[in-house]
């Protein structure tokens, strides 16, 4: 398939697609002329209140700056002196291909296939994306080390299962009918994840819904959105969802019957049989186990949040009907990210809001799977069965074989430590990843992962660590599906609009040659090109839909889309429970779980408890790192996409937002440069002295590209540098806004 | 496009301060980093924990009174007659930087490399195809909008009177904000 030709004069706008690690798909056109993109438009459908345009937010309207980025890696190179010093000579792809083939063989030979790890990496996807066609390849060699969980939402993904039977929320499309919206955590403004997040919460505004935003930082969505502003501490906010439980319970005000006839452990009358008594969440709210009541008068001082506040905001919440509670990632992203998952749950079923029309919970952003039901590339299957979960991969290349359930494997033990790693389309592995320090010293030792392939666009701080470097083509360089991972029903076709520069190539090209040299060719492309893989998961699309385009049709309007409906998570059990229980043991929502119970794990309780955190605001540790930093996302990046554009960084400059009391009491001016500091490591940043930061806090958005000096101070500001690998207890996620930090002038 | 003052209706009440606008419109305009012909700037106020936060997406205004076209010794602007869009030339411009100093909304962009001003012109190309400018199908809230002065200006509660935005008496921009109450100017 060839893209406009360079020696033609016309302008040509095509359909193409943003195909980045987030979870909306904006409807994007490129307007092309003389083999370039010059422009760059969204959705120009008609604008409709049940179905609003796609249009794309500032990242996908830069999409032509990252394509024609002067930094584009062109050729295949290999590594040249130490590994991560970033010196690479260049090969030809066929030298390239064949030291990936002989060291993968040997991988595979000496260690097993169960040596091989295809890292986490969503940089550029697609249908027929890397990471995918890594899997298909290794499956057919016997397997590879897989992994469960994301960096994204492991303890939601993990912990909802034990609650509620699956992870579930309603759609944006319900916001408009509650009353009362409170979201914890919750930044659409700037992640967006799904495209018209932001849109339908200000329907919701029109419709008289009032918005209270529970963050440490009065974030975009905060500014815009909130009537009221809740400045927690990071990692407390299971303290304040307690506290307003014992509002509820002792004015009074909860749901009795929602919690009898759908909960089980809410209080003593409904617990689950050779549980001693005391256990329940109302025991536990009330003190009777412990003896300490959780008032807001308790939660006060913990969460920084007023007890009258408290107590206002927890009989708003339990009054207005219906009422929806949404949480973002991040808190889940800490220490006990479990017990936030499952105290949110708790509320939302104590005021009888789980399955309503503008009531209920939701985890994340998202976890619904209401997409259309569109296939992707074929991995088949994988013959080594041990999985990690993907936090501890670091772990898994250190102490592989030595870990246990207890690390959260499954299917266990390992049959070797890590030894080859592919990284594609992907900056977890040093960028992403916690404590940066560490997982660069466990890469540089090449006893340790003996050999590191990596595909991307540029050279960023985890293609540094290549052995082998691949040039990737860009999303508008190949055509393409995209869809939105939870919620909308459509799927966006995106164009090849211009030809790969230099000797970029797609994966597919290049581990197909790979597989040729193992003899696998024939089972590996099965003689389809990438474009017949597309065309037959279009066709299989159409045999499930008649209305669905055929390919040449959906190439040519690049979106095919169902008009939105509202979804309400879990209204069949809410309104049919004799035919429609709950996925749980009990068949119930689980407010207590016996499961959990009986791990026995002092980290894990049978209610949702309020656990005060390693690094939080409670710690011993805050005498010598008095500040709580968190990584949010920043508006500019997807993850760490764009951090290299210059647009990006002129819209909105990388900077680390601090408190005016923090910053006058260490002198700090406004626009001055910081050292961000603790045992772990240390970081640059611009400060930004603001009021819209809670003091005690500092923020460093995740993403920036990690660019150490001689002494390993990061110049760039990459937060990793400050986070800790220690897992949380459950899930075995990433606990990565838990730390504490000082900051000085720099 | 009616005849009559066009302008520009910015609804900041559920500007989200993405800066969507912003990108759209560098991209459609040589995307010359340090060249922001539209810029999206970011307010806040109160003492903590009271605390609020507004962001002013804003280009040219395409003033009644502009003090560029005066400025300007070279001709490269010219306030249209009949929709009276201020469109600036880059051809003719001589890169004095002039109109930079007399603007108060520091609309006018030096382009050091071109040697040249660069300034919204209010996507007249786009306008003139029947077309709406880049920036208005761009924003994801839906929240910028042209269309005649006269009748932006009636909208309830459109001002040009805004904290932390100079006075409106200088030029008379030809734009009104829709804005929430602390942004209101207490002058
Ligand atoms: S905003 Fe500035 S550049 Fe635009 S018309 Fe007014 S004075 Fe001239
Ligand atoms: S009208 Fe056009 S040139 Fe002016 S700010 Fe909007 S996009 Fe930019
Ligand atoms: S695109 Fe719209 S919502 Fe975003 S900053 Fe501009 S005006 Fe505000």
């Amino acid at each position: 398939m060839t893209a406009p030709a360079e020696s033609d004069d016309a302008t040509h706008v095509v359909p193409v697609v943003c195909n980045h690690d987030c979870g909306g798909r904006c409807r994007l056109e490129a307007h092309v002329r003389g083999g370039r993109v010059v422009r760059i438009t969204t959705d120009e459908s008609p604008d409709l209140a049940d179905r609003p345009q796609l249009r794309a937010c500032l990242r996908g309207r830069a999409i032509g700056s990252r394509l024609n980025d002067p930094n584009r890696l062109l050729y295949p190179m290999k590594r040249v002196g130490a590994r991560g010093e970033g010196r690479f000579e260049r090969v030809s792809w066929d030298e390239a291909i064949d030291l990936v083939t002989s060291r993968l063989q040997r991988a595979v030979k000496t260690y097993g296939p169960g040596s091989v790890f295809i890292h986490h990496g969503n940089g550029d996807e697609g249908a027929i994306s890397g990471v995918a066609a890594a899997r298909r390849l290794m499956n057919l060699m016997g397997g590879h080390l897989a992994y469960y969980n994301s960096y994204t939402s492991a303890c939601l993904n993990y912990t909802a299962p034990f609650i509620t039977g699956r992870r579930d929320t309603s759609s944006y499309q319900t916001l408009p009918h509650s009353k009362l919206i409170v979201l914890n955590g919750f930044n659409p403004a700037e992640t967006i994840f799904e495209t018209n997040s932001c849109h339908y919460l200000a329907r919701a505004k029109d419709a008289g819904a009032k918005v209270i935003v529970i963050d440490p930082r009065l974030t975009e969505t905060a500014a815009t959105f909130a009537d009221e502003w809740l400045p927690l501490k990071p990692t407390t906010d299971v303290a304040l969802f307690v506290a307003m439980a014992h509002v509820i319970v002792t004015e009074g005000l909860q749901d009795q019957a929602f919690l009898d006839t759908f909960c089980i452990g809410f209080d003593e009358r409904h617990m689950p049989d050779g549980v001693p008594e005391g256990l329940s969440f109302r025991s536990y709210v009330l003190g009777a186990a412990d003896g300490t009541p959780k008032t807001p008068e308790w939660a006060a001082p913990i969460t920084g949040i007023d007890a009258a506040t408290i107590r206002r905001v927890a009989i708003d919440y339990a009054t207005h009907k219906p009422a929806q509670l949404l949480q973002g990632c991040g808190p889940q992203r800490h220490a006990y990210g479990e017990q936030s998952v499952r105290a949110g749950i708790t509320l939302a079923c104590m005021t009888g809001n789980l399955g309503r029309l503008g009531g209920g919970w939701g985890g994340g952003e998202g976890g619904r799977s209401l997409g259309l039901p569109i296939g992707g590339f074929p991995t088949g299957t994988n013959g080594v069965k041990a999985r990690i979960p993907v936090f501890l991969w670091t772990d898994a290349v250190v102490r592989g074989t030595e870990m246990t359930e207890r690390d959260g494997v499954k299917d266990g033990p390992l049959e070797s430590n890590i030894k080859f790693i592919f990284n594609i389309a992907g900056n977890t592995l040093v960028n992403q990843h916690a404590d940066i320090n560490r997982t660069v010293a466990i890469l540089r030792d090449e006893r340790l992962v003996e050999f590191i392939v990596v595909s991307d666009q540029l050279l960023t701080p985890s293609a540094r660590f290549a052995d082998v470097l691949l040039p990737a083509d860009h999303s508008l360089e190949r055509n393409d599906l995209g869809s939105p991972w939870t919620g909308e029903r459509y799927v966006v076709f995106g164009n090849k609009v211009v030809e790969p520069p230099g000797e970029c190539c797609h994966e597919y090209w290049w581990l197909s040659r790979v597989a040729e040299r193992l003899g696998l060719e024939p089972a590996f492309t099965e003689g389809k090109t990438r474009e017949d893989w597309l065309r037959q998961i279009v066709a299989e699309a159409r045999a499930g839909d008649a209305s669905f385009p055929d390919y040449d049709e959906l190439r040519s309007q690049g979106l095919y889309r169902k008009t939105p409906e509202p979804y309400v998570a879990f209204e069949k059990e809410i309104a049919d429970p004799a035919h429609h229980p709950f996925a749980t043991p009990s068949g119930r929502i689980e407010i207590f779980s016996k499961t959990l119970y009986d791990m026995q794990h002092p980290e894990i309780p049978g209610v949702p408890s309020y656990l005060a955190a390693w690094e939080g605001p409670e710690a011993d540790l805050v005498g010598r790192y008095p500040l709580q930093c968190i990584g949010p996302h920043a508006k500019t990046r997807i993850n760490s996409t764009y951090d290299e554009n210059g647009w990006m960084e002129e819209a909105e400059p990388r900077t680390m937002w601090i408190s005016r009391q923090d910053a006058a009491a260490r002198h700090i001016a406004d626009g001055d440069t910081v050292n961000v500091f603790n045992d772990r490591g240390a970081l640059l940043a611009r400060a930004r002295v603001t009021r819209r930061m809670r003091p005690g806090v500092v923020s460093v958005p995740q993403g920036a590209w990690y660019t150490p000096d001689e002494h390993g101070v990061c110049h760039r500001g990459s937060v990793n540098i400050l986070t800790s690998q220690r897992p949380t207890p459950l899930a075995h996620g990433n606990g990565q806004h838990t730390m504490l930090v000082d900051v000085r002038k720099a | 496009m009616p005849v009559g003052q066009i302008a520009f209706l910015v609804d900041t009440t559920r500007c989200i301060n993405c800066k969507t606008c912003e990108v759209a419109c560098k991209d459609v305009n040589e995307g010359v980093v340090g060249v922001r012909i539209r810029q999206v700037r970011t307010f806040e106020g109160g003492e903590f924990p009271r605390v609020f936060a507004y962001a002013i997406s804003m280009s040219c205004n395409h003033c009644e009174d502009p003090a560029c076209v005066a400025a300007c010794p070279a001709g490269a602007y010219t306030k249209r007659a009949g929709d009276g869009i201020v469109v600036h030339d880059p051809e003719r411009c001589i890169g004095c930087r002039y109109c930079t100093w007399v603007c108060p909304y520091g609309a006018p962009q030096y382009d050091a490399t071109a040697g040249r001003i660069r300034k919204c012109n209010l996507c007249v190309e786009e306008l003139d195809r029947g077309r709406l400018p880049v920036c208005v199908t761009a924003c994801p809230m839906r929240v910028i909008e042209v269309g005649r002065l006269a009748d932006l200006e009636t909208r309830p509660g459109a001002t040009m009177l805004i904290r932390g935005v100079p006075s409106p008496d200088l030029t008379k921009p030809a734009c009104v904000y829709l804005i929430r109450s602390e942004a209101t100017d207490v002058r």
